[in-house]
């Protein structure tokens, strides 16, 4: 058979054609692949949420909220919350990422996640693993934004920087404090004298908690003022 | 049956198309960060490669010759993006590391250019052979290249996921920039050498 030729019937004809047919068969394996996408996105974040909380017996997670900014997903034994799983977004080196952190009912990073990232490959990448590791000063795990300082060392914190990756690390430890502002917000009530240095970070955001821990802060004023300074 | 062995074995050798025709450089140099991502990348335009040969040289006479690349740009993509799709619900591990470069494989060189080299030419089963010979080309190109960067740079090989892969020497002793991008153009040029001398 000979090729068409390329007069303008057969041109439109033959477009026309091959476009309308990968249309179709683009439409219909994207509803055929549209419900096993769907599922890996909620077990992906199953799997998140259950690897960053603590694993507690008749604990269930609630639905997501939106704070600040922010999804929190509370962990609750009966109507207690004994923890929260925060997803939150930062800017590092290479765009932004996200990353779930989980905290306990004393407001400690229990685990976290990081989701999705651009960070260099070999440096700052290595944030999925590197502030979970207990060696020197680099973990996060067991520490609180409360009591430590969750900055890199250079800039007078606790916690070591990846090696040649401190945009990286810095624009981590945010989005941690950041998470737990957002946890902060939603432990409102329960808040103990041990946090009270941090709700000075969160008045400004929030005016209910602010009320309530009045009286927690009056009586936190020396904590308070010490890390006004170190701010 | 000669002229389909050397169909297939063109584009494992003499034209292989990393290290012969030096084509689709942008995803070779872009994913061969661990031997796993290449070998993944490799295959996945291996898959498009067969099918948009085997369906352009199906085409080939129905397709007049004045829209010939924008016919065969949409049936690329369509394949491209049924990859990607099918990815996405059934792989989603690989697709996490490789989903940014998926969509490259419509503008890969290779893909394009089989199309209008060879599988506009010929007919279906030589063109099909002609994908499979070029798309094994194209990953075993990647995966050795992968491989030699991964290992260089972290010390590992095959590592994929939470796998650790084999450890050849200690992390301490890992050269970084292998795993960058710089080191991919080394590697690049230093196996390509490699390849050119023993060709000769």
């Amino acid at each position: 058979m000979k090729r068409l030729e390329s007069n303008l019937l057969n041109m439109v004809l033959s477009l026309t054609i091959v476009a309308v047919a990968a249309a179709a068969l683009l439409g219909g394996l994207y509803v055929l692949t549209a419900e096993p996408i769907a599922q890996q996105k909620i077990q992906k974040q199953q799997a998140a949420l259950t690897e960053v909380l603590p694993n507690m017996e008749g604990m269930t997670i609630a639905e997501g909220e939106t704070v600040e900014g922010q999804t929190v997903y509370k962990a609750l034994v009966g109507d207690e919350m004994v923890g929260a799983a925060v997803e939150t977004a930062g800017i590092g080196f290479g765009g932004t990422f996200k990353v779930m952190v989980g905290f306990d009912k004393e407001g400690k990073v229990y685990n976290y996640k990081v989701l999705e990232h651009q960070e260099t490959p070999g440096l700052g990448d290595n944030m999925a693993k590197w502030f979970k590791t207990e060696k020197n000063n680099q973990s996060v795990i067991g520490k609180s934004p409360a009591t430590d300082k969750l900055q890199v060392s250079k800039d007078g914190g606790d916690i070591d920087a990846i090696t040649a990756a401190t945009i990286s690390s810095r624009a981590f430890l945010l989005a941690i404090e950041n998470a737990y502002k957002a946890y902060n917000a939603c432990q409102g009530q329960t808040v103990d004298a041990a946090t009270g240095a941090t709700q000075q970070t969160t008045e400004a955001e929030s005016d209910t908690i602010e009320i309530k821990c009045q009286a927690v802060q009056d009586a936190n004023t020396d904590v308070e003022s010490q890390n006004n300074e170190t701010l | 049956m000669s002229k389909a062995l050397n169909t297939f074995t063109n584009g494992l050798l003499k034209e292989n198309p990393t290290f012969g025709l030096v084509l689709g450089m942008c995803p070779t140099l872009a994913t061969t960060t661990s031997a796993v991502n290449g070998m993944s990348m490799g295959l996945a335009t291996m898959f498009v490669l067969i099918c948009s040969n085997v369906v352009i040289s199906m085409l080939r006479n129905l397709i007049p010759d004045k829209v010939h690349i924008p016919a065969y740009i949409v049936v690329i993509a369509s394949f491209v993006t049924m990859v990607q799709l099918l990815m996405q619900a059934y792989l989603p591990s690989i697709y996490e590391t490789l989903g940014l470069f998926i969509p490259l494989i419509v503008v890969n060189c290779i893909v394009l250019g089989r199309a209008e080299a060879f599988a506009a030419k010929n007919g279906v089963g030589l063109s099909a052979l002609d994908g499979i010979g070029m798309g094994l080309g194209f990953t075993l190109s990647l995966t050795v290249l992968g491989a030699v960067r991964e290992l260089l740079g972290s010390g590992m090989i095959f590592a994929a996921g939470d796998y650790a892969g084999l450890t050849i020497f200690p992390e301490d002793y890992k050269m970084l920039i292998f795993v960058l991008a710089p080191g991919a153009f080394i590697a690049l040029a230093y196996l390509m050498a490699l390849i050119n001398k023993l060709r000769k």
